[in-house]
């Protein structure tokens, strides 16, 4: 299992991997922001966790399409659902999704800060988005492997993996802007919707590799 | 170990494919199956490996730990099952360590296929026939008693086709046993055929 996630972060950071890609793709869109909305430091403030979460979502739906199309294009696919036997596909599959997290959505967590400072943010508020977009990204990539898995025979799937996945990931983002909110605005709290964002990444990430296994077995043809 | 076969029918999209078809090989046995383009060879094999139900009928390994094919066998498909942006050697050390079992090193293993100097090099930078050459060597570096092999010679040449044979029955030497579907003869002595679309 190991061997599945270096190989996998292996893929993701070489050339053609698109780890990268997730990087500039939330950088352009965070930066373009304070262009589009003015000047105004204070709004700027106040919607920074807001449009860092939108950000970081949608350059986290960006690669997820080819989470298990690379690998049946080359017939790797066939080779991990007959793997069943020895390894779980369902941890297969987790682990394929926690490579992908490492690979293309952590880089987006660690320049999540740099960003915040862009957008006028307060060093609370910053930390804050920054340690909830920590907790509640991988809720993304296990959300999306089931888009990824249902959509895998597809080949032009990946605007389709996006639609599938974003109802279920709002509630990700609702809770993720209300703690990052909560921390650097006083009488909201903090604490409460950011353990709801930890709850739904352990719910899904039980529930998302096994609804994604199920997919992939009746998808082989 | 036995791999027996029984009333076996595969479909596609509800379209019946094959079937039924029966047989059982014992240890040292090979199948070679032929047919023509589209008479369900593939669809076998896929079968056979579990990736597809079967229509009807079953298949199942007796005398083997687990009864279920999937466990005890490598499946040799169209694709050759590597990434072109890592190289031979990772690829290798990824699925024995996947698969389990290790059994050849990566030396030994693409030496058998003739690209012993090649473990270095991207999968990508090799040509069709190394690629599939590569592959085959994936069979080695875990061990697996049934050999599940879809055209395993593409691509092949001659020389090669040779090598292959040659690793097919030091296979079946050690009590392997080897399923292939091919239209090229694969020069397995004392094969069983089987062709399909044959009703």
């Amino acid at each position: 299992m190991l061997a599945l996630f270096i190989r996998d972060i292996r893929l993701g950071i070489r050339a053609g991997g698109g780890a990268l890609v997730g990087v500039l793709f939330f950088l352009a869109v965070v930066a373009v922001v304070p262009f589009g909305v003015g000047p105004d430091l204070n709004l700027l403030a106040r919607i920074g966790p807001a449009m860092l979460w939108i950000g970081a979502l949608l350059a986290g739906l960006l690669g997820l399409d080819r989470l298990f199309q690379a690998d049946r294009e080359d017939g790797s696919l066939d080779l991990l659902i007959l793997g069943d036997t020895r390894h779980m596909l369902a941890l297969t599959v987790f682990v394929k999704c926690l490579a992908h997290w490492t690979a293309s959505i952590l880089p987006l967590v660690v320049a999540s800060p740099l960003l915040g400072l862009f957008m006028n943010m307060e060093p609370v508020a910053i930390f804050a988005t920054s340690a909830t977009l920590l907790a509640g990204t991988p809720a993304i990539a296990f959300i999306g492997a089931v888009g990824a898995a249902v959509a895998v025979a597809l080949p032009r799937g990946g605007l389709l993996v996006s639609v599938l996945v974003l109802p279920l990931v709002i509630p990700v983002l609702i809770f993720g802007v209300s703690a990052a909110y909560g921390a650097a605005n006083d009488p909201q709290p903090f604490l409460p919707p950011f353990l709801i964002l930890c709850a739904l990444t352990l719910f899904f990430a039980v529930i998302g590799p096994f609804a994604a296994a199920l997919a992939l077995k009746s998808a082989s043809d | 170990m036995r791999l027996i076969a029984e009333a076996l029918c595969g479909e596609r999209g509800g379209e019946p494919v094959f079937g039924p078809v029966d047989f059982a090989l014992g240890q040292s046995e090979a199948l070679v199956v032929t047919g023509e383009n589209g008479s369900g060879k593939s669809t076998l094999l896929r079968v056979v490996a579990g990736l597809l139900p079967s229509a009807s009928g079953a298949v199942r390994l007796e005398g083997a730990e687990d009864e279920q094919v999937a466990s005890a066998a490598h499946y040799l498909g169209h694709q050759n099952a590597m990434k072109t942006a890592l190289s031979v050697n990772e690829n290798l050390d990824f699925w024995r360590d996947f698969h389990g079992e290790p059994f050849l090193t990566n030396e030994e293993a693409l030496d058998e296929v003739g690209l012993a100097d090649l473990g270095h090099l991207p999968f990508g930078y090799l040509s069709t026939g190394q690629r599939r050459r590569v592959s085959i060597a994936k069979l080695l570096v875990s061990y697996r008693p049934v050999w599940l092999l879809d055209e395993p010679t593409a691509g092949l040449d001659a020389r090669s086709e040779r090598r292959f044979a040659a690793l097919m029955a030091a296979h079946l030497e050690d009590g392997g046993i080897i399923v292939a579907a091919t239209h090229i003869p694969l020069g397995i002595e004392g094969a069983t055929s089987l062709v399909m679309g044959d009703r």
